[in-house]
């Protein structure tokens, strides 16, 4: 074994106390015929060089954002962790530690979890937040299934097409299994109208779930829709992009009921989809509802100010099949991370990040516009990320001459929207500088050829 | 020598002024906001963040993270959890750019190294479980038993059979029966016998052809094999129904037996505990599902393919259930699961149950002449003590030994679980812990069964804080920090 304390003396000792000649009288607690016979069929033990260099070579197959200029966004995002993140979160008494169930020895977590809601409650304009869930994707689908249990009503959900495809396929999956129905209304043009939520809300509806940027990047008219969804007795769920919070109203301003995001943009790598942090926070009175674990303060028998775990009635451990959800953990450690971009931006550096973003995505936005083979989908507003339509419809072929001069240009949005086969999503961060913004104008532009793509 | 200073909340720290980043100056012509964001969208002021410098940062979460116990500082036996060593290669390894710094929608052949990692993950999950189709995806345990029983229920639609029950064993972790119910199935409990298996002729008096899946935990939450399981197996396959295996206890049996081999038709892992997490101070996990190869076509998407020449990622997947979680899944934990597994390799893993058993074994031959451990001598990777006894001589409870064993530098065992152990204690060393660790240990236990219960009662005494009063923080939730409504000032 690569890494364990026991010598064979030990071994020997340990035995004999339990009373046996060897490990295998144990192993004997398995009947004979459930065990197998042969050596697991794995490749052998590497040590810990062998394994680097493996390990090296399979990274060096890929191409990271470090290498090609990454526009790619829908959900995951190449901003700037600052050092600061990195080397708390590397600390091997928070990423080693376990679920808070003792607190006396876990005031570190339980105090980070607290800081973490109280951020992400000044950060939304709600009144609680829990200490984080999965992802961005199957928080919406909590907050769907939240609406359900807080409204009584099971007949709809009501999601724009404007919502990011993955997060409605991850609706329909967890939705499949109640009575309830998923109704999606089309987009026109970059976002929802208010007025095709209205001719489909009715008094079984639980919820309108909206995206805010939406997954094109553009700003829906959350307001109206949050009053059309009250007037009928539904709740507003916003799936919102933390860093516009930096220059945007706050889902709490807009009206949502809930709140729920993709808090990957906050201090956490792209790897690849995960692990993430899904940010959920409501108004008070729905707290009872919400799923996942929530940090709360007290006093401990010495009356000094502490934290725990609370309103754990609500979690599985304690109610079973009676939970709020089967959710049994938090994403603990990327909570940490957020808590630590959140701290080290400050509310000035946020709106700096958010600033940045919004205005380095509209010069974008205005270089490719003023290519003629490309042209930006529609004229709605937008915060850091667009569609772009490639008027000779070869988006595959377009995005893979990007390739070949360093860029990851887009998003192809074919595979999600068949009408929108010509069309491709670009985000852009605060990282992109004005030379590749640059590049990525004349690269997407019409007359380019590989020579000029090169230059 | 705790700093409390740097300790406080950071909202207390927060001055007018401060700053621990500046952004890089526009390098473009900026437009007036006004002119690109409707004033209705505009915020008024950014959100009302605490302002901080970058010192009082890394002083005030380096400080916190000293209040922790984590498995780089103390044994922690916390039964269940499987808390072995990180190891630290795994943390480097799973950072090199070029796995860290990938995004979820990159064209497959820029990320040819990672799918053939993630490939070869699931090569080696379906080998060690003896269930050949694997998905990836669900981001923690419990979503994996969700995913799981999703897919049960869309295999039997396939089949027009409709099965609405989940049976599981009173003794199963609670993410069960609340996972059933998320799927939209109804959770049926089934007793236990008094050696601690499943009641088999409970188990036989709830089998219907309404029973979908019967969910086991083997070994089971006390630790214990349950030696009838194929035979259960085969009175709910002939049922018609399904089993799956929750695979919270997989260190026991690794290279020793496999779920596949015994009658499970689907199970998850939990790479955050077999396969050396790190658990993150309660996350991330990660919770992928091995299932037999006429469930396969069910699993979530998207799929990785693997042809002659290259590895795609697979949508178009007409009978999936669809998707539990964006993107991939929690790739980050998956790369370390697989470094664990090519550090051990087949003889190492096994290796590392059969320590697994050593440890317990010793440690619970140990244990048991200081408590009460209900179910006998032997036991695989994890063994349940009870205070009970304590608790009716001298009213010493399994919360006041745990608490106390705090004040000796352990971290405490899993108290009160499973729920059909009166008083349980449930200990779990791993494999990781040496002989005089697992002594060190009983000797504290021993040690504290003999002090005063009054001693007890008020435990921990050498921690920053002891016995929170928890009532309270139930009855009157304050669950964010808030300038005037701290229960200090208000006091």
């Amino acid at each position: 074994m690569p890494y364990t304390y026991g010598t064979e003396r030990d071994e020997q000792e340990m035995l004999e106390a339990i009373g046996i000649d060897g490990v295998e009288d144990l192993l004997r607690q398995v009947p004979a015929e459930m065990r197998l016979a042969r050596p697991l069929d794995l490749p052998p033990a590497m040590g810990e060089l062998e394994l680097t260099q493996h390990l090296q070579s399979l990274s060096q197959q890929n191409t990271s954002a470090q290498q090609a200029v990454c526009f790619l966004g829908g959900g995951s995002y190449d901003h700037f962790i600052p050092a600061v993140v990195d080397a708390l979160a590397s600390r091997g008494e928070f990423y080693t530690s376990y679920t808070p169930y003792q607190p006396e020895v876990s005031q570190g977590n339980l105090q980070v979890m607290f800081e973490y809601q109280t951020l992400i409650c000044q950060l939304t304009g709600l009144d609680v937040s829990n200490a984080s869930l999965y992802d961005g994707g199957s928080s919406v689908a909590e907050a769907a299934l939240m609406s359900l249990s807080i409204t009584r009503r099971h007949g709809k959900v009501i999601v724009p097409s404007t919502v990011h495809p993955e997060y409605r396929r991850i609706l329909e999956t967890y939705l499949a299994s109640t009575d309830t129905e998923l109704v999606t209304v089309a987009a026109t043009n970059g976002r929802v109208a208010p007025a095709d939520i209205a001719a489909v809300i009715d008094e079984g509806t639980a919820s309108v779930i909206l995206q805010h940027p939406n997954f094109f990047g553009c700003l829906e008219q959350v307001e109206e829709i949050a009053e059309i969804a009250h007037a009928n007795g539904s709740l507003l769920v916003m799936a919102f992009d933390p860093i516009s919070l930096g220059r945007l109203k706050s889902p709490g301003e807009l009206g949502a009921d809930i709140a729920v995001a993709e808090g990957q943009c906050l201090g956490s790598p792209m790897a690849f989809g995960g692990p993430y942090l899904g940010i959920m926070a409501c108004k008070e009175e729905f707290v009872r509802r919400m799923p996942g674990r929530i940090a709360g303060e007290t006093v401990d028998r010495r009356g000094q100010r502490c934290w725990v775990l609370t309103l754990q009635t609500r979690e599985q451990h304690i109610r079973r099949e009676k939970a709020t959800s089967n959710i049994c953990t938090n994403q603990g450690l990327f909570a940490l991370r957020a808590s630590i971009y959140l701290s080290v931006l400050g509310p000035h550096g946020l709106r700096e990040v958010a600033d940045l973003c919004l205005q380095k995505s509209h010069f974008a936005a205005e270089l490719i516009g003023q290519s003629s083979r490309c042209e930006l989908a529609w004229s709605d507003p937008f915060f850091k990320e667009f569609v772009v339509r490639d008027t000779r419809g070869q988006v595959d072929e377009l995005l893979a001459e990007a390739r070949h001069d360093g860029l990851l240009a887009g998003v192809a949005l074919g595979r999600w929207y068949p009408d929108l086969e010509d069309c491709f999503l670009v985000s852009v961060t605060e990282q992109r500088t004005r030379e590749e913004l640059e590049r990525l104008g004349s690269c997407l532009s019409a007359n380019n050829n590989q020579e000029v793509c090169h230059a | 020598m705790r700093n409390t200073e740097a300790g406080a909340p950071l909202f207390e720290l927060s001055r007018e002024g401060r700053r621990a980043a500046r952004l890089p100056k526009l390098d473009i012509p900026g437009a007036p906001i006004e002119d690109l964001i409707p004033t209705e969208a505009l915020a008024t002021a950014p959100p009302p963040l605490p302002e901080l410098s970058e010192p009082h940062i890394v002083r005030h979460f380096t400080n916190l993270s000293t209040l922790n116990m984590s498995v780089d500082t103390h044994f922690y036996p916390l039964g269940s959890c499987t808390m072995k060593y990180n190891s630290k290669r795994n943390e480097r390894l799973a950072s090199l750019p070029g796995l860290l710094h990938l995004h979820p929608y990159q064209p497959d052949e820029t990320i040819q190294g990672l799918l053939k990692l993630l490939y070869d993950l699931q090569e080696m999950l379906g080998e060690i479980s003896g269930l050949p189709a694997v998905s990836l995806q669900p981001a923690a345990g419990a979503q994996g038993e969700l995913t799981a029983l999703m897919i049960a229920v869309a295999h039997f639609q396939s089949l027009g059979e409709n099965r609405t029950k989940v049976l599981v064993p009173d003794s199963a972790h609670g993410t069960n029966p609340a996972s059933a119910r998320v799927a939209g199935l109804d959770a049926v409990t089934v007793k236990s016998d008094a050696a601690g298996s499943v009641d088999v002729a409970d188990l036989e008096s709830k089998l219907d052809d309404t029973v979908a899946v019967f969910m086991i935990t083997n070994p089971n939450t006390l630790g214990l094999f349950d030696q009838r399981v194929t035979e259960i197996a085969d009175r709910v396959h002939r049922k018609g129904g399904l089993i799956y295996l929750d695979g919270a206890n997989m260190n026991a049996i690794l290279g020793i037996a496999r779920p596949g081999d015994f009658g499970a038709d689907m199970m998850h892992f939990n790479p955050h505990k077999t396969f050396s997490g790190p658990h993150g101070g309660g996350g991330p996990g990660a919770g992928p599902i091995c299932v037999t190869d006429k469930l396969c076509a069910y699993l979530p998407v998207p799929v990785i393919s693997c042809d002659e020449e290259s590895y795609n990622l697979s949508y178009d997947q007409p009978n999936s259930i669809g998707q539990v979680r964006s993107f991939f899944g929690n790739v980050g934990v998956l790369i370390r699961a697989y470094a664990y597994l090519r550090t051990h390799g087949p003889d190492g893993l096994r290796r590392a149950s059969e320590t697994a058993l050593l440890n317990a074994n010793y440690l619970l031959s140990r244990v048991k002449h200081i408590l009460n451990v209900p179910h006998g001598d032997r036991c695989m990777h994890e063994f349940v003590a009870s205070a009970g006894k304590l608790k009716k001589d001298r009213g010493v409870t399994a919360m006041d030994v745990a608490k106390r064993l705090l004040d000796f530098g352990y971290h405490a065992p899993t108290v009160y679980f499973p729920l059909t152990v009166p008083e349980a204690m449930m200990i779990e060393p791993t494999e990781t812990e040496s002989k005089e660790t697992l002594d060190n240990f009983a000797q504290a236990l021993f040690r504290i069964t003999e002090e005063p219960a009054d001693l007890l009662r008020d435990a921990p005494h050498s921690t920053l804080i002891s016995r929170p009063d928890e009532v309270q923080a139930a009855r009157k939730p304050i669950l964010r920090w808030q300038p005037t409504a701290t229960l200090n000032q208000s006091k």
